[in-house]
């Protein structure tokens, strides 16, 4: 296929590292895929098309005069999300408050990504503060599904996952508090990845929650969400909370797996994850997943993690608290909207004229209910229960991960809903992460990987793999193995059955 | 368990420094208490005997090496300020009207 848009990261690095295109190339197709399609698509809110030009030319550079790649990524496109800091660019967080902002640093992923010679095309839509499950709560307006532009693209990194749906970069960077990488990796037939909290450096992405927040790559094939992943994880002692172990061989893990054999690797259904309110397509395409599995060797059997029926309302107070304390940085004091400043109002009158008109509903309807479960009052039937809560969740994961090596279920209840559908209903759009938020809570590592689409509505599924913690190689494996073996039996990818998007005059 | 009233929203949008209008008022009292009501079964759970978790992996005594580094210049720490001068963050008063002294609280009511 000539055209460098539908390539994997993977033949695209080498494809330039072995000269027969250039990363000048590469950048220029994936700039003129977004000027074509994101009109419909709004996947970015900024694209840097300057930078993103002379980074690749640095590398062509580099690599004109002989030197060996930065990495194995090096020259090839990437969305970023707009949740990590960077000099160059506006970090919006899709927020009102932050319109314009140019931070003075840029985030550790973004230093990792420029130092390995990723070209940074832009920076991606997300819900406001990586708060949601639709991208709807973007104060710049909703990304659209490539699979359907009425239908939502998961939430919060919905641009990052339209992004690479739209192939409009064949990689992306997600950050993944309670499904945010995952599910619209599932509702847009993309891999999404959360590495074990800890693996990636939190240094630099603007602090939803912090105990739960954790970067991770986005692609649409496995390995070349591995390759990502090797790029952007390590220690990093800008973060307290990153772990000082070398990153998992995710790398090897995707290309051991996608020769296809899972013999001896036990694989467990998780049963709560699965019956009322789930989609019957979703289930039934995920029940095939599993059978594929079966088929590659896997012995496939049912674990209960009974406590996984309380990470919802867990999640939906621990994950408000501390957005309440984090989020109170938005003072309207040294950087950021400010407004109502008349000389006669006090900072306090002028920080809550401003943090009214700089954010969404949806954040400030997290920062109430955060600082409700953290008064006095109540802090012990709330917050204080919800961290009990997660310790059973922890519980259960080790219980469950003695028996078997992964945990699957589908990565969300549904396919993408349509666009205006749950934003009045808050309740029901927070079932988007149903099956996400144990991995948060408890900190492993999770994936979602594309898994057919669903018979009811032909919108893609996404099958969910769960590892033990540090263990994240093990996820990569499966997802692996199921991805070739899924290609094997219907003869093309999941991504290849997206429709084709209309493409603007030029 | 909870119904929370229009009142408490009110409350809570104070503390959190959220100069709410009185329609978002009437509208998040309703979700508010949707949502609490939903989170409240956390308190199904029996309490006894289990620790809280605040981290998944917890780590204690985490230092980095002390060693000087380049922090941000005057100019960078200022450069995304709403109002800047003299090289500094101007800020709107601090404090009350100096004349009506017996208002100098934090908090209002």
């Amino acid at each position: 296929m000539t055209d460098l848009t539908r390539r994997t990261a993977a033949e695209l690095a080498d494809a330039i590292h072995s000269r027969a295109t250039t990363a000048t190339e590469a950048t220029r197709a994936h700039l003129d895929r977004i000027a074509a399609v994101d009109g419909a698509v709004h996947a970015f809110l900024h694209v840097d098309t300057e930078g993103a030009l002379a980074a690749a030319a640095a590398v062509d550079a580099a690599l004109d005069a002989g030197e060996p790649p930065a990495s194995p990524l090096a020259g090839v496109p990437l969305a970023l999300k707009d949740v990590f800091t960077t000099v160059d660019m506006p970090t919006t967080c899709g927020s009102r408050i932050l319109a314009g902002w140019r931070p003075p640093y840029d985030a550790t992923v973004v230093r990792r990504l420029r130092a390995a010679g990723v070209v940074i095309l832009g920076k991606t839509n997300m819900d406001e503060f990586a708060m949601g499950s639709s991208t709807e709560n973007s104060a710049y307006g909703p990304t659209r599904n490539p699979w359907d532009t009425d239908r939502i693209p998961g939430g919060s990194g919905g641009g990052s996952a339209a992004a690479l749906a739209a192939f409009e970069a064949p990689l992306a960077i997600g950050t993944d508090t309670g499904g945010s990488i995952r599910q619209p990796g599932s509702v847009t037939g993309t891999v999404g990845v959360k590495p074990t909290y800890g693996g990636v450096s939190r240094y630099g992405l603007v602090a939803f929650s912090s105990s739960l927040d954790q970067g991770g790559p986005c692609a649409r094939t496995v390995l070349d969400a591995a390759l990502l992943h090797e790029v952007i994880g390590g220690h990093d002692p800008l973060d307290s909370t990153s772990i000082d172990a070398p990153v998992p061989p995710v790398v090897a893990a995707a290309r051991a797996g996608a020769s296809g054999d899972l013999a001896g690797v036990r694989v467990g259904v998780v049963t709560e994850l699965s019956g009322e309110g789930y989609q019957p397509g979703v289930l039934r395409a995920f029940e095939a997943a599993v059978e594929q599995l079966r088929a590659l060797g896997a012995e496939v059997l049912e674990v209960s993690c009974p406590s996984f029926d309380y990470a919802l309302p867990a999640y939906y107070l621990i994950a408000p608290s501390e957005c309440s304390s984090n989020l109170a940085r938005f003072d309207a004091m040294r950087y950021g909207l400010r407004v109502g400043d008349d000389s006669t109002r006090s900072a306090e009158e002028v920080m809550a004229l401003t943090r009214e008109a700089g954010f969404g509903a949806e954040v400030k309807r997290r920062i109430m209910i955060g600082t409700y479960a953290l008064s006095s009052g109540y802090y012990d039937a709330y917050y204080g229960q919800a961290q009990k809560v997660r310790t059973l969740i922890t519980r259960d994961f080790a219980a469950a991960f003695e028996r078997v090596d992964v945990l699957v279920s589908p990565t969300t209840p549904t396919t993408a809903f349509p666009i205006g559908e749950r934003t009045d209903d808050p309740m029901a759009m927070y079932l988007a992460d149903l099956c996400t938020v144990p991995s948060n809570l408890a900190g492993n590592a999770a994936l979602s990987v594309p898994c057919g689409v669903s018979e009811d509505d032909g919108l893609p599924v996404g099958l969910q793999v769960m590892s033990p913690t540090l263990a994240d190689d093990r996820g990569y494996r499966v997802a692996a193995a199921y991805e070739a073996a899924r290609v094997t039996a219907t003869g093309h990818t999941v991504i290849s059955s997206v429709p084709q998007l209309e493409v603007a005059a030029r | 368990m909870p119904t929370i009233s229009r009142t408490e929203v009110a409350h809570l949008a104070r503390l959190a420094r959220l100069a709410v209008t009185d329609s978002e008022l009437d509208v998040f009292a309703g979700q508010l208490d949707v949502i609490l009501t939903s989170v409240a079964r956390v308190g199904e759970v029996a309490a006894q005997d289990i620790p809280p978790t605040s981290h998944a992996v917890p780590l204690t005594n985490v230092f980095r090496e002390d060693v000087v580094r380049p922090g941000l210049s005057q100019q960078q720490a200022l450069a995304g300020a709403p109002w800047a001068e003299d090289g500094r963050f101007r800020v709107p008063r601090i404090l009350d009207d100096p004349d009506d002294r017996t208002n100098m609280g934090p908090e209002r009511s």
